[in-house]
């Protein structure tokens, strides 16, 4: 019993932290369809502002904001200058988005070097809670209470807010959207640092759990795309579910058949593309 | 009298040859081709690698057995694709004599038969792939670092001895190298008393490490983990947060603790016991100068990357000095190479063995907080190690190289 427990907690957890990342991509990638592949870099050089805040101010919630801000605002810049005019092209989307995950790489290795760090909890958020034989570390009840917290106000603000409705409409039909006063270009410029926003946000929080190395930004970017695409494009509760069923799914299957992780993880998602071309909550 | 003229001819090519200034004065620097990932993922491997390198051919002022010499760096972004064309390039266009460096021991592997090929000698500071010295071989290698296993070794008769655990559970990245430090450990491990009770192989990357910890068998004395590189970074964290610290202690690889990670890491790396060719600790006058001098030119310690590509500089300077600088004449200069033994190197006395892997100190090393910072602390130096450690070659040759299933786990 203990085993599933832990197990469940873990993939949970993990599968938290995906939806950090890859509820910003449900929004670029899903809902805008600006296939990014920036988004890994914004993770990585979130963790890198966060990581130069914490030292020199000690002070972790300021480097989520500080890391979550600037990422936020060289995303508009990205966007403005280069994605807005590439709409609909998908291959210039990719060799561009690939380009600019390129530089900032190498960006990242001029100004950070190539160090391994992690960014330091604080220590409120280190330790475990104990209960018997059970651990349950206290940072990643924290990453889930983070992914609980994003997920309600993302879902609140979409579906329940003027601001929503107007991304809505933008996403759905920009030339109507346009029509009725909605000021298009704001909004996607909007929705595009949102999701610039949660992932660099996502770096400085997974930045404390896996660390911020050269390199993150591709290895998380597929978990991120497998996410969306079996959750569904541009539907949030698919991104939330699709996180929380890579997590558990990434979890059981290293747990109970070590050799085969890999394939425990991306034979299912293979069968459910099979079945739902759309992912499981996608509109075609 | 055209018999004397021929005489006098033959006698003044003879004096013209005698008196001409020794070869190498007219034939430029010695050429050093470097291959190593300069960006990507293991950059800053590469660069501790570099910066050995260029230390020691700084301080003898770029020259080498009277020879300017010339590095020419390659970057192979940590691919043995990219490596292989960068090797091509450093032979055939820029026509080095000698090649160094290399990361990773696919790498390794890749590149050996290329360098046979080629016919160039090629010094293997860091790639350890226990084959290449054993079951097979390649002419052309000079590896001046280490095997995998070599550390294991002592290591599995020091925690069956003298940390006395009887029972220890093992967590390893799942490839080549992995296999060969655990296999290495798990063998005199084995034959001193101790029993491993359980092999988890987690996949290179591995980001989250809970679903095996949550399966390590509570009753292991340790847990012996090889990580490297950035699961040295985390997996320490994580296992302290998964409880396990508090009441297993944590052995390991000498990856897992290595001067590269140290720096990142906190209190969750204290008390890990880990044996390597090298810790920045070595309490000898060498290796304080050694340390001393690299703080003072990088700003951080060196690792044993960083020691092991400085003495391989050294390695390239005594065979040169040996052969009068003649390294065009590659034959020559392999066999000098093979012949070096350096008794005053930062990590002690190394020279090779008759299979070509450096016989050598091997460090137990402990990590201990000195002065605010992370230190490798010798705790035990077991002099003299083989790769085949006290085995006989011939016997230790028959059986296969570690791998996965080699040792059996007879006791999981």
């Amino acid at each position: 019993m203990d085993f599933w427990i832990s197990q469940v907690f873990n993939g949970i957890s993990y599968g938290a932290l995906l939806f950090l990342l890859a509820g910003g991509l449900t929004l670029i990638f899903g809902m805008m369809r600006i296939i990014n592949l920036t988004h890994g870099s914004y993770f990585l050089l979130g963790g890198y502002v966060g990581l130069t805040v914490i030292w020199r101010t000690g002070s972790f919630p300021l480097a989520i904001l500080v890391g979550a801000v600037a990422i936020a605002v060289l995303g508009v810049v990205q966007w403005r200058l280069f994605l807005h005019r590439l709409a609909g092209e998908e291959l210039g989307q990719v060799l561009t988005t690939v380009g600019f995950a390129l530089i900032f790489q190498d960006l990242a290795l001029v100004i950070w070097g190539g160090e391994p760090y992690t960014i330091p909890a604080p220590a409120a958020l280190t330790g475990a809670f104990n209960t018997g034989t059970l651990y349950f570390p206290v940072y990643r009840v924290f990453m889930i209470g983070v992914a609980a917290v994003v997920a309600v106000v993302l879902w609140f603000v979409l579906e329940r807010t003027r601001v929503g409705a107007m991304m809505r409409a933008t996403v759905d039909d920009a030339e109507m959207a346009g029509g009725v006063g909605i000021d298009v270009r704001r909004i996607s410029m909007g929705v595009f640092a949102l999701g610039a926003l949660l992932a660099a946000g996502a770096g400085v929080v997974g930045g404390a759990f896996v660390g911020v190395y050269p390199g993150a930004d591709f290895e998380i970017l597929p978990y991120a795309f497998v996410v969306v695409i079996v959750g569904g494009m541009g539907s949030l509760r698919g991104a939330l579910i699709g996180s929380l069923l890579v997590g558990l799914l990434d979890n059981f299957g290293k747990a109970l058949f070590p050799e085969f992780s890999y394939f425990t993880l991306f034979a299912p998602m293979a069968a459910i593309l099979a079945i739902r071309p759309t992912g499981l909550f996608g509109r075609a | 009298m055209g018999k004397k003229l021929t005489l006098g001819v033959v006698a003044a090519l003879v004096l013209a040859v005698a008196a001409a200034p020794p070869a190498w004065a007219q034939k430029g620097p010695i050429k050093i081709g470097f291959i190593a990932p300069m960006t990507g993922g293991a950059a800053q491997v590469g660069k501790d690698m570099l910066n050995g390198l260029m230390m020691y051919l700084a301080e003898r002022g770029n020259e080498i057995a009277g020879r300017k010499v010339e590095v020419i760096v390659e970057d192979n972004q940590g691919s043995p694709a990219v490596a292989l064309t960068k090797l091509r390039k450093l032979v055939e266009s820029d026509k080095v004599h000698v090649l160094t460096g290399g990361l990773f021991a696919h790498v390794g592997y890749a590149l050996a038969p290329k360098v046979d090929e080629y016919k160039i000698p090629m010094l293997y500071p860091v790639m350890a792939a226990d084959d290449l010295t054993q079951r097979k071989p390649s002419k052309w290698v000079v590896r001046t670092g280490w095997t995998s296993s070599q550390p294991s070794h002592p290591f599995g008769e020091y925690v069956a001895k003298t940390l006395g655990y009887k029972k220890v559970a093992v967590i390893a990245m799942d490839y080549a190298f992995g296999y060969e430090v655990v296999g290495g450990f798990q063998k005199t491990f084995e034959e001193n008393g101790g029993r491993v009770i359980q092999k988890l192989w987690a996949p290179i990357g591995t980001t989250d490490f809970a679903p095996y910890l949550s399966q390590i068998k509570r009753d292991a004395d340790a847990v012996f983990a090889l990580m490297v590189a950035v699961s040295s970074l985390r997996f320490p964290k994580q296992y302290e947060d998964s409880g396990l610290k508090a009441k297993i202690p944590l052995i390991g690889g000498g990856t897992t603790f290595d001067e590269f990670v140290l720096p990142s890491l906190g209190d969750e790396a204290l008390g890990g016991v880990s044996p390597l060719i090298y810790s920045a600790a070595i309490d000898t006058p060498i290796n304080k100068r050694f340390v001393k001098e690299y703080r003072a030119k990088y700003g951080k310690v060196p690792s044993y990357y960083s020691e092991t590509n400085y003495t391989a500089g050294r390695w390239i300077d005594e065979a040169a000095k040996a052969i009068k600088g003649d390294v065009e004449n590659r034959e020559k200069f392999l066999a000098a190479l093979r012949k070096v033994e350096i008794p005053d190197a930062p990590r002690g006395p190394i020279k090779l063995d008759s299979r070509g892997n450096p016989i050598q100190t091997i460090y137990i090393r402990k990590v201990e907080r000195k002065d605010g910072e992370l230190w490798n602390t010798v705790v035990k130096t077991y002099p003299a190690v083989s790769q085949f450690w006290t085995y006989k070659p011939e016997q230790f040759l028959k059986d296969p190289v570690y791998s996965r299933d080699f040792p059996p786990c007879k006791y999981c």
